[in-house]
């Protein structure tokens, strides 16, 4: 499996995984300290009728139409969800559940009735992405990665979520300090002049950013795992921060590498024929890892913990 | 004098007390949903004094403050500190709020809170050097907390989280320290230490302001008194402001007349 196969077949679709699991853990940290871990599902769920509405106009699958329709179902997310909140005095988090749900809802209904066959855009995608078709077929080999010719073909999710993953990790590294003071206290955060606000705003762009840029990779059923999964289970291996945040990023390349692995080997090692969904099984190697995390983990006394003296 | 007259006049007096106040508010009003929770406050705080915000449960003691700082947006009113913007003025004010408002489950080390106080000086990203972790062990001694550095802050007591925060506004060498409640819930020890390092502050000629709950100690710790009841009540000396009458206009039939009298001489 080392071999020119691995490499045409296996690499683009692992490191596609895995920058794409890097990138909604970073952010994911930070929302699960702030009790915002939902945002990222929040985000996956809306944003589907907004990309595949810039799909019906545009009639191709692009970046660019992409992350605008999906900006545009966001914004349409938060006045329906104002709208539900005010008109109905409904609490928010019944106006974000309902709005969330049928607004993916709304979008799998029309990519149902809209034609999509020539595109890698429909339910099954919607939901498990195309992890396994992101293949590099001009690779004969490790060689091809000093192949100029051969590079130009990579699939082009590689170094869009490449990106992705730099920009979110700068965001993380520049607003370490601020982020890192306002997600635990606020009030003194803002005595300092820190504009929480705008920074909590920026926090949720950027996880947005990635989970738009994951969606299309991978799907939402990868997004919603890893926004949560990883720095979770990190949590219960650290008190430090820092440590979480390297721990985080670690259990997501762990769930992408081994989840594709097992995806397309596990079944054949088992005796079944077919290989399984590797978005499913990614997803569910990382549930996996924080099961184990919260029955073994080094850190999950949390609050409650007899305090000395 | 016209009524213009007198009220420029009065106008430049508010001035002229405003102009040497370590904090100045003025007609501070707040509010949450319909009812306000701080209506037209004026307050003027003297450098170098020890002030507690007093006044009943919901009198706006905690918003009042919180709108000082700009944390809670007011509807009204503007407040100013040794006579600049609050927003101007960001690195000479320490603010503690209440210990009850945080997650103490937080993934953080007690000496890391110490070295948030330090955030204005380090910035985005400068580099966190060691003399900057021996200023905050410096503030952590001072509380007497140093043992407890490298702990897990979810594993302090009520008592050593708030000397913990304390520690965190020490850090930040302010010349006006803001507290919410500072004493709420702690033992006999850290109300000790706390109130010594607010001495202490005070002694150095910082200004201290600070939310309290328990009459009875009200003369003991402060100079100045300050009674709220969503407006002021009455501001001045322990003396002048703190009366079995003023008292009982803040906190109205909720107190028994004979415990007030008895608190207000300090008995």
């Amino acid at each position: 499996m080392m071999g020119e196969e691995f490499v045409a077949l296996s690499l683009t679709p692992i490191l596609i995984g895995t920058l794409a699991a890097i990138a909604c853990a970073l952010p994911g940290n930070f929302l699960l300290l702030r009790r915002q871990a939902l945002i990222g599902d929040a985000i996956s769920h809306v944003v589907l009728p907004g990309i595949v509405v810039a799909f019906l106009i545009t009639g191709v699958v692009a970046a660019v139409p992409m992350m605008l329709g999906a900006a545009g179902a966001a914004v349409v997310a938060v006045v329906m969800i104002e709208a539900i909140r005010r008109l109905g005095k409904i609490e928010p988090g019944a106006a974000m559940g309902v709005t969330f749900t049928a607004m993916f809802a709304g979008g799998v209904l029309l990519l149902e009735q809209s034609d999509t066959s020539t595109v890698h855009l429909d339910v099954e995608h919607a939901l498990f992405g195309n992890l396994e078709s992101l293949i590099w077929l001009d690779a004969t080999g490790w060689s091809s990665l000093w192949d100029r010719d051969a590079l130009a073909y990579l699939p082009v999710e590689l170094p869009r979520l490449l990106a992705v993953l730099i920009v979110v990790a700068l965001f993380t590294w520049i607003y370490w300090r601020p982020l890192k003071l306002s997600t635990f206290d606020e009030g003194f955060a803002q005595s300092m002049g820190i504009r929480t606000g705008p920074l909590g705003f920026a926090l949720v762009i950027v996880a947005a950013l990635a989970a738009v840029a994951a969606f299309d990779a991978v799907g939402s059923i990868i997004v919603i795992a890893m926004f949560i999964c990883p720095p979770a289970a990190a949590r219960l291996m650290t008190n430090s921060l820092g440590a979480q945040v390297a721990w985080s990023v670690l259990f997501a390349t762990l769930s992408a590498v081994l989840g594709y692995v097992f995806a397309g080997y596990g079944p054949i090692w088992l005796g079944a024929n077919n290989a399984v969904s590797a978005a499913g099984m990614i997803a569910a190697v990382s549930g996996v890892i924080l099961a184990i995390t919260a029955v073994a983990g080094p850190c999950r006394s949390r609050s409650g913990a007899p305090a000395e003296g | 004098m016209t009524p213009l007259e007198l009220a420029t006049s009065n106008g430049a007096r508010l001035q002229n007390a405003h102009a040497g106040a370590a904090l100045a508010i003025r007609g501070m009003t707040v509010s949450y949903g319909q009812k306000p929770a701080v209506f037209s406050v004026d307050m003027s705080v003297p450098v170098g004094s020890m002030t507690a915000i007093i006044g009943p449960n919901g009198a706006g003691k905690s918003t009042l403050l919180k709108a000082a700082l700009g944390v809670i947006k007011p509807l009204a009113g503007t407040a100013t500190v040794f006579g600049q913007p609050v927003a101007d003025a960001r690195a000479r004010i320490a603010y503690v709020p209440q210990r009850a408002s945080v997650d103490w489950d937080f993934p953080t080390r007690v000496l890391d809170v110490v070295l948030m106080g330090l955030y204005r000086e380090l910035g985005l990203l400068g580099r966190l050097r060691g003399t900057h972790k021996a200023k905050a062990m410096d503030c952590l001694a001072r509380v007497g907390m140093q043992d407890f550095a490298s702990r897990q802050i979810g594993q302090l007591s009520g008592g050593q989280q708030q000397r913990v925060f304390l520690a965190r506004a020490l850090a930040q060498n302010a010349d006006l320290y803001l507290l919410d409640e500072p004493f709420a819930g702690v033992d006999a020890a850290t109300e000790k230490a706390i109130i010594d390092v607010l001495k202490s502050l005070r002694a150095e000629g910082k200004t201290v302001v600070a939310v309290h709950h328990d009459l009875s100690t009200v003369a003991d710790y402060f100079d100045r008194v300050f009674l709220i009841n969503t407006t002021r009540v009455a501001e001045g000396t322990v003396e002048e402001a703190f009366t079995p009458q003023t008292l009982q206009e803040a906190y109205g039939g909720r107190l028994a007349t004979g415990q007030l009298g008895q608190t207000a001489l300090g008995a």
